[in-house]
């Protein structure tokens, strides 16, 4: 018996270990609209939640890169960060599935809801019920953007450069109003030659 | 109801949806970051939306399921019911979405497909984290002008304690988001925002 010993199990590459990844085209479907379909008021928090923290198909240093790419690119964000995502498993047909799935029911929905808020749009209480969630939205986006903050931590920008970008652009932005596009390549700009010179 | 009855040609349509297809590529930070702009098309400029409306799309969009995105849609249909049917509502949204989403989508494709071939680069490291900060600092900008533009006759301050109430239970605990969203709503149906 010692003559046969059964064949050594691979080792797993340290840098690609066996992760969950979605199995099809209609399971990457189905969770990116089930995932749309729980973001009132935004997905990005759901999409963290949903694909990092329970199904584990991107881990949080994967999450935040895509995430950057995603906000820098035109378009929107999570329509990017959902293409991105479909095209890791599946290149460009995961990434047009990922795109229905973020879409398509969703929209459905929205159409309906339209219909439905018409006749009603004049009524108070309603119009005070989408005040209330529209401040709730506010303080949800907000709490994003406090979350993926901690990431700021393995920033290769020291803490004084990461402050300082981020409150001049929220000044900019917020409070000036400025067109977005020359703030973000001054801003990105001076945090990208910053980092490039501490990388190598 | 607030409407307005406009009637479209097909050279507006055409203006629309090269409007939008503009819009597209200038959409950095996502679709929310045009709304100034698409305002002042669609309200100042051509008069098809009404401001009520407009304000309607956002804060439905906002509110309702799905990608925020979709206000776009929602503006789109609103356009096409102005002018007076709902099959002029589904073009409207079939020129508004695809107006938008087609360019970024293209050009982010392949962008991103090869930046993740040459992940490994300086210079794309250096550009994934180095626009970091400004990325969380365009976040919280968002935040603040949403909380800025929750209309509304009565006091600004209950919405802005509503948002930096909700922001730090959701920041802070594991509450799902329904039950805060719900909250919202129920205070502002109450009256009490």
């Amino acid at each position: 018996m010692t003559s046969f010993s059964p064949p050594a199990p691979a080792p797993a590459p340290p840098a690609a270990p066996d992760r969950p990844h979605p199995g099809s085209l209609p399971e990457l479907f189905l969770a990116f609209t089930v995932l749309a379909l729980q973001g009132f008021g935004g997905v990005l928090a759901v999409v963290q939640r949903e694909l990092v923290d329970r199904k584990r198909w991107l881990t949080d240093e994967e999450f935040i890169e895509d995430w950057a790419v995603a906000q820098i690119m035109p378009g929107p964000n999570v329509v990017n960060l959902s293409m991105m995502i479909g095209a890791r498993y599946f290149g460009l047909r995961g990434a047009l599935t990922a795109l229905a799935g973020m879409l398509a029911v969703p929209l459905v929905l929205i159409l309906l809801l339209a219909i439905v808020h018409a006749r009603f749009a004049d009524n108070p209480q309603v119009a005070g019920a989408l005040r209330g969630m529209a401040a709730v939205s506010a303080g949800l986006i907000a709490a994003a953007g406090l979350k993926m903050s901690v990431a700021l931590r393995r920033s290769p920008l020291s803490l004084p450069w990461c402050l300082a970008i981020g409150a001049a652009g929220f000044v900019l932005v917020a409070l000036l109003r400025l067109p977005l596009a020359p703030v973000l390549l001054v801003l990105g700009g001076l945090g990208c030659v910053l980092a490039y010179r501490k990388l190598r | 109801m607030s409407a307005v009855h406009i009637t479209l040609a097909w050279h507006d349509w055409l203006n629309l949806f090269g409007h939008y297809l503009l819009l597209s590529l200038m959409s950095l930070g996502g679709a929310i970051s045009t709304t100034s702009e698409m305002h002042r098309f669609l309200v100042e400029q051509h008069g098809w939306l009404t401001q009520a409306q407009f304000n309607d799309s956002i804060a439905l969009a906002q509110a309702a399921p799905g990608p925020n995105v979709l206000f776009v849609a929602l503006m789109g249909w609103k356009v096409g019911m102005n002018a007076g049917s709902t099959a002029a509502a589904l073009l409207g949204v079939l020129v508004t979405m695809t107006g938008i989403l087609l360019p970024s989508t293209i050009f982010t494709y392949q962008v991103a497909q090869w930046g993740h071939r040459n992940r490994e680069l300086r210079a794309v490291r250096a550009f994934k984290q180095g626009m970091a900060p400004v990325v969380i600092a365009l976040l919280l900008s968002t935040a603040w002008i949403l909380a800025n533009s929750a209309g509304g006759s009565g006091a600004r301050w209950p919405l802005w304690l509503l948002a930096l109430i909700s922001c730090l239970v959701i920041w802070r605990t594991k509450l799902h988001l329904l039950w805060v969203l719900g909250a919202g709503a129920l205070l502002g149906a109450l009256g009490f925002v």
